[in-house]
């Protein structure tokens, strides 16, 4: 009765296999990882190529064995449905296993303990291991390119600044929550540009503050006696033209007037570098790309044959050409289309090109959404009396842009590793910065400890921003 | 006709503003080329180039052409890509596939592949295993042999080149079993259509593909040799491969980088793919008494690849487009010969951008013009 059958495990004698199974099981993965981790081989004996595959077969067995369907046994049913299927699925699962665990030891080595965190010198790294002094050294240059040491406070200060400008939308109460598309959209961008220009670069001051305070006092003054109405106009237009009227017509002053902000040296973006400015470019790209994008995917789906033919030819003519050529292009065939006194900085002429760029993909994906709302939305909306903007801006946009969230989130992570690209017109961002330093000659042969510490920090704001996206996702999601 | 009037005045303006733009660049680019002195034409490609090339498919140097330097760097941007292409499909179509397997660390794995390789920059990617990883291969002189033919070092790969004699019988044999595998399908489809027979056309066609060529070799005197690379002393400590075919370091750094990054967003269009096929299309196949592989092969494929080919479609056209960042790392593609050497040269910004643009554009609308033609043709027919 108790007869073993070793060809065909059952129930029957589910003990004997289970116990038996186990055993070479846990044999063959033992049999792995004292190998790998201590260096002690106890099947050495066996000849060479089958003391390599031994822990193989002894596993292949040992999982055969214990492959009994519905065993009752919880934690069994739930190892053999989901790495034990069949042979070959047991194989598989044993080489996976087999690998992880070989590769652990050298990977720990390399990277915690055989590495030299230590020491400020290149004398420290004789190790097997990484060197993160390199690293350390480095760290600089890595952050913030050839910014000057001393002036690195600034770009801290304006990314701390626009970091905790950027989170309002936290805690914005509820009367304020309408202002906040305007606000992101508008009013933000406004204030980085001015952080990045004026602080960053320490550019020119081109806004005087004494004409600017009279200004707003006056306007704010005039405002107690315009109707609630149209404040909010009111507020966006008259100061700025006060301001200009003051400066420019009443006073008759210079045009441009070349004051610094006291004391703030003048830092060129060639100096620019690092994932500072892997930052910045990202930003400004991100902000104007998408409304770029937006008004073609209009433009491709308009009534009007010769917007939507110049909508097809700009989307196409971007999606067609790599990016390496557009910034070829910003950078040596640009120049040669402006007037010969006209001068745009190459960080900026960056910016157009990528922007310019990815509005292409971004318009193409916002038509993907525009094109999977039914066609009901755009004719209740018209029945309802409004007109094209109307229509679009509080009924299709909203709901098209929900249904490409993904979309833009993936066009967005494109960008952001496309940044790199920068090397083409000179800009050294953070792996440009690390092709620098390894061509150091104090520094040679750190190669990889460079890579590997760029491509932790591209993943991690690559896969947080996709997980950001997902979130966003989830929360925009309704069911139709 | 349904012209309207007030239909203009937008049109009108957006084309205004469009030829303004323009103007303004034709003009400025006219005042600054004359102030430079620089005349604008296409001339320049029949002088000579006087640049060499490191790596070329066809035979080239200094006295060639700047044409011929373009033709060099669009064989080898073609080459990267279609080498990229194959691996990719084949590195996409089993991670795709194994995100679906129902075994969990299959599973896992093939998930933390995608989340891993495509968070990453890809020009990251090409400069690790250019400048970190395939440095740490061996000297020439250390290399040890793969299967006793393949040497793996650091200045490339090495690998046996292909002697044929009488190559074009070959050639011809092939063509022919093509030629036959197309007219027995065709036959083998309408005997079904007819008569209902159906008869084992896979197996014939790979018969034929087999046996034909096999054939050229016995009869028609076609004969294969292989040149296997020999180590050759150079000087005291300098060693090179002498014989066979000598792939770069940097051609292996770029398709393995390119192949590696496009089959992350290969293997979630297969995914995606085989998801998108509803469950009951299975069942429904498999409760009129079709086989499995039946079911595969005329119920599930047709429509996941429906799925499928588009998007992949664009991830090869992605793949080629990305090669142009081979200029990162100096292997001769388009962009690094004739956007970079031929452009330092001589000068000609203009052209010299504008033919570059223009091939990769001309390449990606007529694969998106095929696409479209291919979609239109597999779309569900609705009535």
């Amino acid at each position: 009765m108790n007869r073993i059958n070793f060809l065909k495990p059952d129930k029957s004698n589910l003990n004997t296999f289970l116990y038996l199974g186990s055993f070479l099981f846990f044999i063959s993965i033992l049999d792995v990882f004292l190998n790998s981790f201590f260096k002690i081989n106890f099947v050495g004996f066996l000849p060479n190529f089958l003391s390599f595959i031994m822990p193989l077969i002894l596993g292949f067995i040992g999982l055969y064995f214990i492959r009994i369907e519905y065993s009752g046994i919880k934690k069994l049913d739930l190892l053999n449905k989901n790495i034990n299927t069949n042979n070959f699925n047991a194989i598989l699962s044993l080489l996976i296993i087999f690998t992880v665990i070989k590769s652990i030891p050298p990977i720990l080595d390399w990277f915690f303990i055989e590495a030299s965190f230590a020491g400020d010198s290149k004398d420290v790294c004789s190790g097997s291991g990484a060197c993160w002094t390199y690293i350390k050294v480095w760290m600089r240059r890595f952050m913030y390119g050839m910014y000057p040491n001393a002036e690195q406070w600034r770009i801290n200060l304006s990314f701390i600044a626009l970091a905790l400008l950027g989170s309002v939308g936290y805690f914005a109460t509820d009367r304020f929550k309408k202002y906040l598309t305007l606000y992101y959209v508008v009013i933000y961008p406004f204030i980085a540009f001015l952080f990045i220009f004026f602080f960053i670069s320490g550019g020119p001051v081109f806004f005087d503050f004494s004409y600017g305070i009279i200004a707003a006092i006056v306007s704010i003054i005039i405002g107690f006696f315009i109707p609630n109405k149209f404040k909010f106009y009111y507020f966006l237009i008259v100061p700025l033209f006060l301001y200009i009227l003051l400066k420019y017509f009443l006073f008759f002053e210079e045009t441009i007037e070349l004051g610094k902000l006291d004391g703030l040296n003048w830092v060129e973006t060639g100096a620019w570098g690092g994932l500072s400015l892997t930052f910045i470019i990202s930003f400004f790209c991100l902000i104007f790309c998408f409304p770029i994008g937006m008004a073609f995917a209009l433009g491709r789906r308009s009534d009007f044959p010769l917007i939507r033919y110049i909508s097809i030819g700009f989307i196409e003519f971007w999606r067609g050409v790599p990016l390496i050529t557009v910034l070829f292009m910003s950078a040596v065939m640009f120049p040669m289309f402006l007037p010969a006194d006209f001068f745009i900085d190459k960080l900026v002429r960056c910016i157009i090109a990528i922007s310019l760029f990815e509005a292409a993909y971004v318009a193409e994906v916002i038509r993907g959404g525009l094109q999977a709302l039914p066609r009901g939305q755009y004719e209740a909306a018209k029945s309802l009396g409004m007109g094209y903007w109307k229509m679009h801006i509080f009924v299709i946009l909203p709901q098209a842009l929900k249904l490409v969230i993904p979309g833009i989130a993936n066009t967005f992570l494109a960008l952001v590793k496309d940044t790199p690209l920068i090397f083409v017109v000179g800009l050294l961002e953070i792996v440009g910065m690390l092709n620098l330093a390894k061509t150091n000659p104090e520094w040679l042969g750190f190669a990889m400890e460079g890579y590997v510490f760029a491509a932790i920090i591209f993943w991690i704001i690559c896969y947080a921003m996709s997980k950001y996206s997902y979130n966003l996702e989830i929360k925009y999601k309704t069911d139709r | 006709m349904n012209f309207k009037l007030k239909d203009l005045g937008p049109q009108l303006i957006t084309v205004i503003a469009v030829v303004l733009i323009f103007g303004f660049f034709t003009y400025n680019a006219q005042i600054n080329m004359e102030n430079r002195g620089i005349d604008f034409g296409y001339g320049f490609l029949s002088q000579e180039s006087s640049f060499d090339v490191q790596f070329s498919l066809i035979e080239y140097d200094g006295s060639h052409s700047y044409f011929r330097a373009y033709l060099v760097g669009l064989l080898n941007t073609i080459l990267v890509s279609v080498i990229g292409i194959i691996i990719a499909t084949i590195i996409g179509v089993i991670v795709g596939v194994a995100r679906l397997s129902p075994n969990y660390l299959i599973n896992k794995f093939a998930a933390y592949y995608v989340e891993f390789f495509r968070n990453i920059p890809l020009l990251l990617q090409i400069f690790f295993w250019y400048f970190a990883a395939l440095r740490a291969l061996p000297l020439p002189q250390d290399a040890e042999a793969i299967f006793g033919v393949f040497f793996l070092t650091i200045k490339g790969l090495y690998v046996p080149a292909f002697i044929w004699e009488n190559l074009n019988i070959f050639f011809y044999s092939i063509v022919a079993a093509t030629i036959a595998i197309i007219v027995i399908r065709f036959q083998a489809k309408k005997l079904q259509e007819t008569q209902g027979k159906q008869i084992p056309v896979f197996l014939i066609s790979i018969g034929l593909l087999f046996i034909l060529p096999l054939l050229s070799f016995l009869i028609g005197g076609v004969s294969l040799s292989f040149e296997i690379p020999q180590l050759k002393q150079l000087a005291a400590t300098s060693f090179v491969y002498d014989g066979g075919l000598s792939l770069p370091p940097e051609l292996i750094a770029l398709t393995l980088s390119l192949s590696l990054y496009t089959a992350t967003f290969i293997a979630e269009c297969v995914r995606a793919g085989i998801q998108g096929v509803g469950k009951g299309q299975k069942e429904a196949a498999a409760s009129i008494g079709l086989t499995p592989n039946q079911v595969l092969k005329l119920v599930i494929m047709p429509q996941a690849l429906r799925i499928i080919i588009p998007p992949t479609t664009n991830q090869y056209l992605n793949l080629t487009k990305n090669s142009s960042l081979a200029a990162a790392i100096a292997y001769p593609d388009l962009v690094l010969v004739f956007a970079g050497t031929a452009l330092m040269q001589t000068g000609k910004a203009i052209e010299i951008v504008s033919i570059t643009m223009f091939t990769y554009l001309s390449l990606s609308i007529s694969i998106s013009i095929l696409m479209n033609w291919y979609n239109k043709k597999i779309a569900i027919q609705e009535k």
